[in-house]
């Protein structure tokens, strides 16, 4: 093998993109080439630098909504506006108005249960029931849990990216039970809702308001979440960033 | 009202393409240089891929994705019809170029040392096309040589070679910027 050649190959050797053959070959010009040698720690250097440092961008929340307004959409506009109506007011005629929401929209099953999981976060901060369990600890809520629910919810401690783990809850959306894991930031309470679903496919989090609360929800690994608070749409889905950075490591870890 | 089948496949359309828009953006803003532009353009993408949906049966969605940014960035370049070339391939002198030549001349194990993101972003941003797309979808968007044949319409052996040119220029780059910091 020439240099010319090892100069080339090195990149694809760095890249594991070679079958074991020709990679045999490129070490064996390397150790007999202090040249190329060189050349090939030089760039595993500039790798590993490059891949610590945070080189991609982020695309604006508005490109995002940009492209999702572009798709055709269910349309719903009488519902909307009635909506629009109950976002106002206070807490309790938002609660006595999600009944009848829950009517209006009976044929909308995405609809109705964003409204049963809003009137659940508003139960939950009302009644001072927020947490059955109490505990910063995940392990003390996650087996808390158990053989009370089909499915366990991922209770991750999230207060070192700000979001303070304070418990977990028991809940009833659509007419089952379901695992509520309480976060809060500051003074917010973010409630995640968590049930089985059927579809293990990567559904994209999305944002949707209502009675002026925010609601994030989507779906991995067979699991649908809802995340709801009165944070701002900025940092519940920093939360949910987070929420599934944290899954990814301790799946793949 | 949009017809069911609408609905149905601007569902599908949303769960298998829109989980790469921030991969897409990326690719977007080191291709155009410019934020908005890369906005304008990776809306314009996705505007075309869900057209093209229905007929699309691979490669996998990101490549795919790729491939049309790539479509509208060109046509971008060639409405600026400026300094810049287009992506399209120009394999002009500097592919023929041996890649060696520069580092030979600086110190062979010189440790680079860790730089802010800005400034890294800087020194790809300066690299020449289509050297710097073949760097970008490789370090960046951590696509396969074979994904990066797929997305930019070129065979495995290009992409090699461009990438190790892309990485010789930038090394060279990189090294010259900490002369000058010195």
């Amino acid at each position: 093998m020439t240099c010319d050649e090892a100069r080339i190959l090195l990149h694809a050797l760095l890249d594991n993109e070679l079958d074991a053959g020709h990679a045999r070959e490129v070490e064996a010009h390397i150790a007999g080439c202090p040249a190329c040698a060189a050349e090939l720690s030089a760039q595993r250097e500039m790798q590993r630098v490059l891949a610590d440092a945070d080189l991609r961008y982020t695309a604006p929340a508005s490109l995002r909504a940009r492209i999702e307004a572009s798709l055709p959409q269910r349309q719903q506009p009488s519902r909307r506006s009635v909506l629009r109506g109950f976002a106002m007011g206070s807490a309790v005629s938002a609660l006595a108005a999600s009944g009848v929401v829950a009517l209006v929209l009976r044929q909308d099953d995405q609809q109705r249960i964003l409204s049963e999981v809003v009137s659940a976060h508003l139960r939950s901060l009302q009644a001072g029931h927020l947490i059955d369990v109490v505990s910063t600890d995940q392990h003390t809520v996650k087996p808390w849990f158990n053989g009370k629910l089909d499915v366990a919810p991922p209770v991750i401690d999230l207060t070192a990216q700000g979001f303070t783990l304070v418990g977990g809850r028991l809940d009833y959306i659509d007419a089952r039970a379901i695992g509520a894991v309480v976060y809060k930031r500051r003074q917010h309470v973010v409630n995640l809702f968590v049930s089985q679903t059927s579809n293990a496919e990567y559904r994209a989090p999305k944002t949707e308001t209502m009675q002026g609360f925010n609601c994030r929800r989507w779906g991995n690994r067979g699991l649908n979440f809802w995340a709801v608070s009165d944070l701002g749409a900025d940092e519940l889905a920093e939360f949910v960033d987070k929420f599934e950075a944290a899954m990814k490591t301790n799946v793949e870890g | 009202m949009p017809a069911n089948d609408d609905l149905q496949k601007a569902q599908r359309f949303r769960e298998a393409a829109l989980p790469y828009l921030d991969d897409v953006y990326t690719l977007a803003r080191y291709l155009l240089r410019d934020a908005s532009d890369a906005e304008d353009a990776v809306q314009e993408c996705y505007l075309r891929a869900l057209k093209h949906f229905d007929s699309y049966r691979g490669p996998a969605m990101k490549p795919w994705l790729f491939a049309i940014l790539r479509n509208v960035c060109n046509a971008e370049y060639a409405r600026r019809a400026h300094r810049h070339g287009a992506i399209e391939d120009t394999p002009g002198a500097a592919e023929q170029t041996p890649i060696w030549q520069e580092t030979e001349a600086s110190p062979e194990t010189e440790v680079l040392r860790s730089r802010d993101a800005g400034a890294i972003r800087k020194l790809i941003d300066a690299l020449a096309e289509p050297f710097k797309e073949t760097f970008v979808l490789r370090e960046i968007n951590n696509l396969s040589y074979r994904e990066i044949a797929e997305a930019v319409g070129a065979p495995v052996g290009t992409v090699m070679s461009r990438l190790a040119r892309a990485r010789a220029m930038l090394r060279a780059a990189w090294t010259a910027d900490e002369e000058q910091a010195r």
